[in-house]
Parts: C-alpha cells; sequence; structure tokens
C-alpha cells in the first residue's frame, strides 16, 4: 500500500440524474505516469474534479497519500500537494512569469500580514531554478503573460504546478489549444517530471502523446472506466475500440 | 534586470525591444501638453506659460503658476490614488466624491472653535456639549473612522452580496450625499481650530499628496497587498485558485479607497476653513479620470500610482494652461471629457499593438 499516491474507491458524481461518474476505482503508484483517455462526456474531467475538490463527490472515497481525504476545496487539494493545470489556465495575465509562479504563496521579506514586503529577488532565482529544473524556455522572466504565447503560458503554468507539486500533478488536457512546437515543448516537462519520477494524471484526446508519455492508459466511457493498461499490453486501435465502445471488456481486472 | 534573465532555456531574447513602460507614454504627453501651452502663448498671447516673465520676481520659472497646478489637483489626486487601487483590483468607485461631503460636514463639526472674535461661535454644532477646541486629531480621527466605515460597507457589499461595484458604490455615493446634507441640515460648518487650519494651508495639500502617493506606489509594488490587487484585477478566477482571499482583499482595498477620500475631505475642508454639503461633487470622475489619463484599465490589472500623479499633473496642466489662454471654465470640461476618451482608445490601440508584436 505504501507506494499507492492515490487511490478511488466507488468514486461517484451524479448531476441530478446524470450519471457523470460512476464507481470509479482508481489507482496511481509513486513515480507513475498515467494517462486517462475517453470520449467528450465520458467522466474524465468529472473524475479530476472530485479528486481536486473543485466539486463534492456524491459517493466513494479518496485515499491520498496514505491518507483518506475529503478536500473541500482545490486549495485544500493544493496544500495537500496535488497541483493541477486547468484547460482554462490560472494564470494572471497582468504579471509577470515569477508573480504567477509565486501567485498566493509569496515569498517575503517582513511579515507586516497584507502588507508584507515581498522577498522579489528570492522569487525570481526560485522561477529560474525551477524553469530550468523542468527545461521551460522563458525568454523575459519579466514580461507579463499578456506577451506570451498560448505554448509558453502553458509552460508557465507546468512550471508552477511542477514547482510546489510534492507529491502529485495532474494536467486536464495540456497541449488541446497548442500548436506542433508548443505541444512538443509541453511533452518534454512531462518526460523531465517522468525522470523526477514525479506522479502525474494526464488527461489527454491525443494518442500519440499518451503512447509517448505515460505508463498506463485509464479509459473512460460513459461514466465508468472500461479499461485499465499497461502501454505495452495494449495499441492505439485497442484504446479507440474501448473509447468507442466497440470493446467492453473487464481488461481493467487484469491491470496492473 | 539581471542578466542571466534573458533567455533562460536557450531562447533568444532582445532586451532592446521590451516595451518601455506605461507611465513614460503618460510623461510624454505631459511634456508635449506643456510645451504646446508654451508655444500657443509665445505665439498668441506673447507671454510664457511656464517659464517668469515678470520683472520684479525672480526665478527661471513662473513658480506661481507650477504651485497652482499641482495645487488644484493634489486634493482630489489623494482620492484618485484610493480610486487606482480599486480600478487595478478590477472594481470601480463611485462613491469617493460623497464621502468628502460627508467626511468634511462630519469632521468640521468636530473641529470648531468655541468663540469668534470674543462671541460665541454660531455654527458651532457640539457647543452645547462643550466640544469645541478639539485637538486636530479629533477630527482627523473621526474623519478616517467616516471615510473607514463607507468604505467597508463597499468592500463588503462587493465582496459578499456580490454585486457589481458600480452598483454598490453607486448607493454609497447617494447615501453619502444625503448624509452629507442631512449632518447640519444643509448649513454651512465653519470657523475651525487653528491646528485644524494648518492642515490645507499653503502647500500642505501637494505634500499631504505626494506623501501618500509614494507610500502607495511602494504598497503596490513591493507587498503582497499591491501583488493580489494586479492579480485579482488580472483574472479573479486565478487568484482565487491560487488561495488568495478575494473577499477579504476587495474589504481591504475599498475600505482604504475611503480612507484616502476621508483624508481628502480633511485637507478640503481645512484649506477652504468651511465644509458644506456640496462639497467633493464629481471628484469621484475627476479621480477616475486622472487614473485613466494615467494609463490605468478600467478592466483591472494594469496601472500605477505614478502614473496616476502623472495623470493628475496633465490635468492639472490643462485647467492651467485653459485659464492662462484666457479660455472659459465652459471649454476646460469639454476638453476635459475629450481627453479621458482619448486616453482610453490611446491606451486600448496601445495594448493591441503590444498583443501582436508590433
Amino acid at each position: 500500500m505504501s507506494d499507492i499516491v492515490l487511490k478511488t474507491e466507488n468514486l461517484t458524481k451524479h448531476y441530478g440524474g446524470v450519471h457523470a461518474l460512476q464507481e470509479a476505482n482508481f489507482e496511481l503508484r509513486k513515480g507513475e505516469h498515467v494517462a486517462i483517455m475517453g470520449d467528450n462526456g465520458a467522466g474524465k474531467s468529472t473524475f479530476v474534479r472530485q479528486i481536486t475538490g473543485v466539486e463534492q463527490r456524491t459517493d466513494g472515497k479518496i485515499w491520498f497519500d496514505g491518507k483518506e481525504v475529503n478536500f473541500a476545496g482545490p486549495i485544500e487539494a493544493r496544500e495537500a500537494g496535488i497541483e493541477t493545470v486547468f484547460q482554462n489556465l490560472a494564470l494572471a495575465d497582468d504579471l509577470d512569469v515569477p508573480s504567477n509562479l509565486f501567485l498566493g504563496r509569496e515569498k517575503v521579506l517582513f511579515n507586516l500580514g497584507p502588507f508584507s514586503i515581498l522577498d522579489r529577488k528570492a522569487m525570481r532565482k526560485a522561477t529560474e531554478a525551477a524553469l530550468i529544473r523542468t527545461a521551460v524556455k522563458i525568454p523575459n522572466l519579466s514580461s507579463t503573460i499578456r506577451h506570451m504565447s498560448g505554448g509558453q503560458r502553458q509552460c508557465v503554468a507546468i512550471a508552477r504546478t511542477a514547482t510546489f507539486a510534492s507529491k502529485l500533478i495532474i494536467m486536464d488536457e495540456p497541449t488541446a489549444a497548442l500548436g506542433v512546437q508548443e505541444t512538443a515543448q509541453v511533452e518534454n516537462i512531462i518526460r523531465t517530471l517522468k525522470e523526477n519520477g514525479e506522479p502525474l494524471i494526464l488527461v489527454s484526446h491525443n494518442m500519440r502523446q499518451v503512447f509517448d508519455l505515460v505508463d498506463r492508459i485509464v479509459v473512460f466511457r460513459r461514466g465508468r472506466i472500461v479499461a485499465n493498461l499497461r502501454k505495452q499490453d495494449t495499441d492505439g486501435n485497442d484504446i479507440v475500440a474501448y473509447i468507442t465502445g466497440a470493446k467492453t471488456g473487464q481488461a481493467e481486472l487484469q491491470a496492473a | 534586470m539581471s542578466q542571466t534573465s534573458h533567455g533562460i532555456g536557450g531562447l533568444s531574447y532582445d532586451a532592446k525591444k521590451r516595451p518601455w513602460p506605461a507611465e513614460f507614454n503618460v510623461f510624454l504627453a505631459l511634456v508635449i501638453l506643456v510645451v504646446a501651452f508654451e508655444l500657443i502663448g509665445r505665439v498668441f498671447l506673447g507671454d510664457s506659460f511656464l517659464f517668469n516673465t515678470r520683472e520684479n520676481v525672480s526665478g527661471l520659472f513662473n513658480e506661481q503658476r507650477l504651485q497652482i497646478i499641482i495645487l488644484q489637483v493634489s486634493i482630489v489626486g489623494i482620492i484618485a490614488i484610493g480610486v487606482t487601487q480599486v480600478i487595478i483590483c478590477g472594481g470601480i468607485d463611485l462613491s469617493s466624491g460623497s464621502i468628502v461631503g460627508a467626511t468634511a460636514m462630519i469632521a468640521m463639526s468636530f473641529a470648531q472653535v468655541a468663540t469668534v472674535n470674543g462671541n460665541p461661535n454660531p455654527k458651532a454644532m457640539f457647543i452645547d456639549y462643550g466640544w469645541t477646541d478639539l485637538p486636530v486629531i479629533v477630527p482627523v480621527l473621526v474623519a478616517i473612522g467616516c471615510g473607514l466605515i463607507a468604505g467597508l460597507i463597499n468592500g463588503l457589499l462587493i465582496a459578499y452580496t456580490r454585486i457589481p461595484p458600480f452598483i454598490a458604490t453607486l448607493g454609497m455615493m447617494v447615501t453619502a450625499r444625503g448624509i452629507a446634507k442631512w449632518w447640519s441640515k444643509g448649513q454651512p460648518i465653519s470657523f475651525p481650530t487653528d491646528s485644524f487650519a494648518a492642515i490645507g494651508k499653503g502647500l500642505m495639500p501637494v505634500v499631504i499628496f505626494i506623501s501618500l502617493a509614494l507610500l502607495f506606489q511602494l504598497i503596490l509594488s513591493y507587498t503582497k497587498y499591491g501583488k493580489h490587487c494586479y492579480a485579482i484585477g488580472s483574472n479573479e478566477d486565478a487568484a482565487r485558485m491560487s488561495g488568495i482571499k478575494i473577499a477579504n482583499h476587495k474589504v481591504l482595498v475599498y475600505a482604504i479607497a475611503g480612507i484616502l477620500a476621508s483624508l481628502a475631505a480633511v485637507v478640503l475642508c481645512s484649506k477652504n476653513l468651511t465644509a458644506q454639503a456640496g462639497m467633493g461633487v464629481m471628484y469621484e470622475l475627476d479621480a477616475i479620470a486622472m487614473a485613466v489619463i494615467g494609463g490605468v484599465s478600467l478592466s483591472g490589472g494594469r496601472g500605477s500610482i505614478i502614473g496616476t500623479v502623472i495623470g493628475s499633473l496633465i490635468f492639472g496642466v490643462i485647467i492651467s494652461g485653459f485659464t492662462f489662454l484666457r479660455l472659459d471654465a465652459y471649454y476646460q470640461e469639454m476638453v476635459k471629457g475629450v481627453i479621458i476618451v482619448g486616453a482610453v482608445v490611446l491606451d486600448q490601440w496601445r495594448q493591441r499593438r503590444r498583443a501582436i508584436g508590433a
């Protein structure tokens, strides 16, 4: 049990009469990168929202880092060590890179409550270190996010999660709106995270990306987990069959 | 900026291409405006706007005019400091002019002398209670209290009922004006103590304005409070997801704006030696205009106190310049309106140009 970072048991979410997520049993081990795939409305994002405390689940249990958890909100989840890169980027456009990285957890020189003096040098240094560690390429730290490309913004968002996530990173379609080069850049960051042994849940539609990056693929269909496969045990056609419902096997039982 | 910041991760970055600060453009506009008045003055009036042309006065510059330029904007300027941080935080404050009116009335009634020329002060409101000739700290604290309460109500309404700041502060604007009129049943309140009158004497308003501007420029640039103002104005959802306590912060922002409006009221009624219910009418709009001219974005997230100070100087130069050119006050107001709209158009145009990397 000790190497399990995240575990859900019968995780269920109903929106009124809509059963968006039903009895999802999921496990993530230390250092493991897992992809969540599925058609639109299959329950991927719903699943992520229950884990990160953005929404409250209807039923089921969640263990994180060895303890059963009930996050009241995303901030609690973040404090516990789950960092999420959301589809809509949570960045402040008019702030520069260090300010965004440290937003809400600024380093402080003198503590004067809300008027605490910021330690801008330290934040800048830590930002440079974080960007180098994640191999993020940002031309100029002091330019505001507004002046950056979509890929650079995504990289900043990911660098932020990678800087602070001690235990788990969740990315919800991090490359959905990006071009080819920018996607490659984000994928490089994910590889770096893998090398550093940081566990990751990647929600993605991109089959090539998933097979490139992760160890295990979990497929959602109509609110249920229909497949849980190690990458080497499957292929693209197989996954597509699960996503579309052509195959509805009990593959999850035999998986890792 | 340090060298290492350029080209992290191998991307080249041309530091020379960095866009200059927005305040620089505003300052340029100020200079152009002054030069324009100078040229028009030389050509059409044979007089200088900026330089000293009187023989019985020494000095290179027309110091009197320069003093008036900044003196006449310093009271609204104090309000504009508070309004600037409200706008940066993504809000708006329409109540500051009325808070000035109400606070001036209430504070002045605690700053009155008992006797005028040997006779009992006919205007003293609290003479029956013996609340006259109070130390100067009393009316000042009363004023700050008034501003704090008004600002807190604004902030609490906006943060917890989630009504738009426009509506909340519009309500406060009307209510506070009503309080100003009700306080003395419309009568002016006069005859302050000498120590209270000293607050607004001579160039004191300028000193107070510049000190507060410096203080808040530092707060906005170097403290958590400032950073969170920009963050909330820039992307409120991102700020919330980052764990910033939005509601608390907004209450604080509006409370500070209220306090600054009340300080402006103290300076104003001290300078005029009287308080009247109609004081501060339209000040809120002048303050917003100063901020906007100074490059503060009405959509939040962008701007600075330095910009607002320069914006206020542009304001002062326009008023003085029109007086200098002997144009009627009507034209001043018309041109003021044009300049406010022009400043917003220019700002948007500049932002678009920057966004496409030109």
